[in-house]
């Protein structure tokens, strides 16, 4: 796939927890249609940068811009579809039906002071018949499956009509079956729908299969390619607390 | 012949007036606390109140003002250490918890001690509850459920999930200010029904037993709804013709129906 617009320039971004340095110097540019995987160890830095991005931090050093825009500028931010870590964001308890959820991807789009229309219904249907959890509209979210919950949170981020969709760790604890599904439905959201995705993963084998350009991220960028590059220049060290440990020879910026 | 009895008192009326005004706000506002985990945030605010009540009596302004300022005053100071993140969240409600109730105790000691009127705020009284103050009552509560409705997608959105719902472009900071001033509004309107000390039990309870039968938002909202007037309107008819005080009524009320509920689904779920 040819890529041509920019859609988000991350230069030289640093981010420091006091005297521990999380990223440093990282740059990074999606292109629209793209689909990037972000991998790298745990604690390397992955989610602050997916955050910075997101304008949910701001970076000690550098700069974001979206769309062409600096990221103080920008006011579109319903071009973006985010689908956090469901451990961490996610209350069990939480009353709300599937289609409640959906329809939240709605309230940033609609604006202050505007109600829900019958436009925001539709595309809150059209989300979750994407990603087959129409039939199961009713039920509470709480009651669903780890890879079920997921494809609500999907269809969140789907029915705000996004440009671009981040995935933070959308796999994790999710079973294998599920797991498959999760990434057909990704591949589907990239190729029909034309959606821009960047997926954060540990999951190295999994996402070298998937994507189209792969960024590794250890404090720095590592390493970028596409994943044919990437298997070439790098040797799994094998399984280390459920997490696979990369080794990469030749820098590919 | 039993109703006619009752509202042959005019106080009556105005106690459930305001009483059903209070119980429909009430669990509007508990949703989004409860399910936020700031439930004892109204807690805190009560007590606030209280040394907004003592302000009012010690200089002669209506009570009920006082309280709405000082509630209004101490939210945006809760709100404020909260987000700051230089003290632990619930060690801000701790200090503005004690530090009124203190302001409130030596406040109460210049004025040579307890009023009876005090007292009444204190724990709540259909009998005191004057024409006016089911006007201000009133008045609050159309701007608390204007607001409310007004901001209900970005209230639910953020409740739901900040993160998410700030990457969609929704003013998060404004949101939260909003709803815990909403929340001091709340609390300052119901001072004249439950009395300061069980304001909370007003907010959280319906909201908690709404939430046992495992509902989507909406129900869950209405389900709330309906246990707080009809926890109202049970304790304010029965402190009426059992003399006993409202607030301490309608919250044994919702003691009662939340404790039904919890036993109703336990039969449920071992069917």
């Amino acid at each position: 796939m040819i890529h041509t617009e920019t859609v988000l320039e991350a230069r030289d971004i640093h981010f420091s927890y006091g005297e521990n340095t999380v990223l440093k110097g990282v740059t990074l540019a999606v292109q629209k249609g793209d689909y990037l995987g972000i991998v790298g160890p745990n604690g390397a830095g992955k989610t602050t940068l997916l955050k910075i991005m997101l304008g949910l931090m701001a970076p000690s050093q550098g700069t974001i811009a979206w769309f062409g825009n600096d990221i103080h500028q920008f006011k579109d931010w319903p071009k973006i579809g985010y689908v956090p870590q469901k451990a961490t964001n996610f209350d069990g308890h939480f009353p709300a039906t599937v289609y409640e959820v959906a329809l939240m991807g709605r309230y940033g789009r609609r604006g202050l002071f505007h109600l829900t229309t019958s436009d925001d219904k539709n595309q809150a249907q059209k989300a979750l018949e994407h990603v087959g959890m129409w039939e199961l509209k009713d039920r509470l979210i709480s009651d669903l499956s780890g890879g079920q919950q997921q494809r609500v949170f999907i269809a969140r981020a789907l029915a705000i009509e996004p440009e671009i969709i981040f995935l933070d760790e959308p796999t994790v604890g999710i079973d294998q079956q599920a797991k498959n599904d999760f990434y057909a439905l990704l591949r589907k959201l990239n190729h029909e729908l034309g959606k821009t995705l960047v997926l954060i993963s540990h999951d190295i084998e999994m996402v070298t299969r998937e994507v189209d350009h792969i960024a590794c991220v250890d404090r720095e960028l590592v390493c970028y390619s596409t994943p044919e590059e990437f298997l070439k220049n790098t040797r799994f060290t094998g399984v280390h607390e459920g997490e696979v440990q990369v080794i990469v020879h030749g820098h590919q910026h | 012949m039993l109703f006619t009895n009752l509202f042959q008192y005019s106080f009556v009326l105005r106690g459930l007036e305001a009483g059903v005004i209070v119980a429909l706000i009430a669990p509007l506002i508990g949703i989004f606390l409860v399910l936020r985990r700031y439930s004892l945030i109204a807690d805190t605010l009560s007590h606030v109140s209280l040394a907004g009540l003592a302000i009012g009596s010690l200089i002669g302004i209506n009570p009920v003002l006082t309280a709405l300022g000082a509630t209004l005053l101490a939210s945006l100071g809760i709100e404020r250490l909260r987000t700051t993140k230089k003290i632990y969240g619930e060690s801000a409600l701790a200090i503005f918890l004690s530090g009124s109730l203190a302001l409130a105790v030596v406040l109460l000691s210049m004025a040579h001690g307890f009023s009876t009127n005090l007292l009444n705020y204190l724990f709540g009284s259909i009998v005191t509850v004057t024409n006016g103050d089911v006007i201000t009552i009133a008045i609050l509560a159309i701007i608390v459920i204007a607001l409310l409705i007004a901001f209900y997608k970005e209230l639910v959105y953020i409740t739901f999930d900040e993160e998410a719902a700030r990457v969609s472009g929704i003013p998060t900071r404004f949101i939260n200010t909003l709803l815990i001033l909403l929340s001091a509004m709340t609390v300052s309107l119901s001072i004249p029904i439950v009395g300061v000390l069980l304001i909370s039990a007003l907010i959280v309870f319906p909201v908690i037993t709404a939430l046992q039968f495992k509902k989507g938002l909406k129900t869950t909202i209405i389900y709330a709804e309906i246990i707080s007037i009809i926890s109202v309107l049970i304790g304010i008819v029965a402190s009426f013709y059992l003399n006993l005080a409202a607030g301490g009524v309608i919250v044994l009320v919702m003691v009662i129906i939340f404790s039904m509920t919890l036993l109703f689904q336990k039969f449920l779920s071992s069917l």
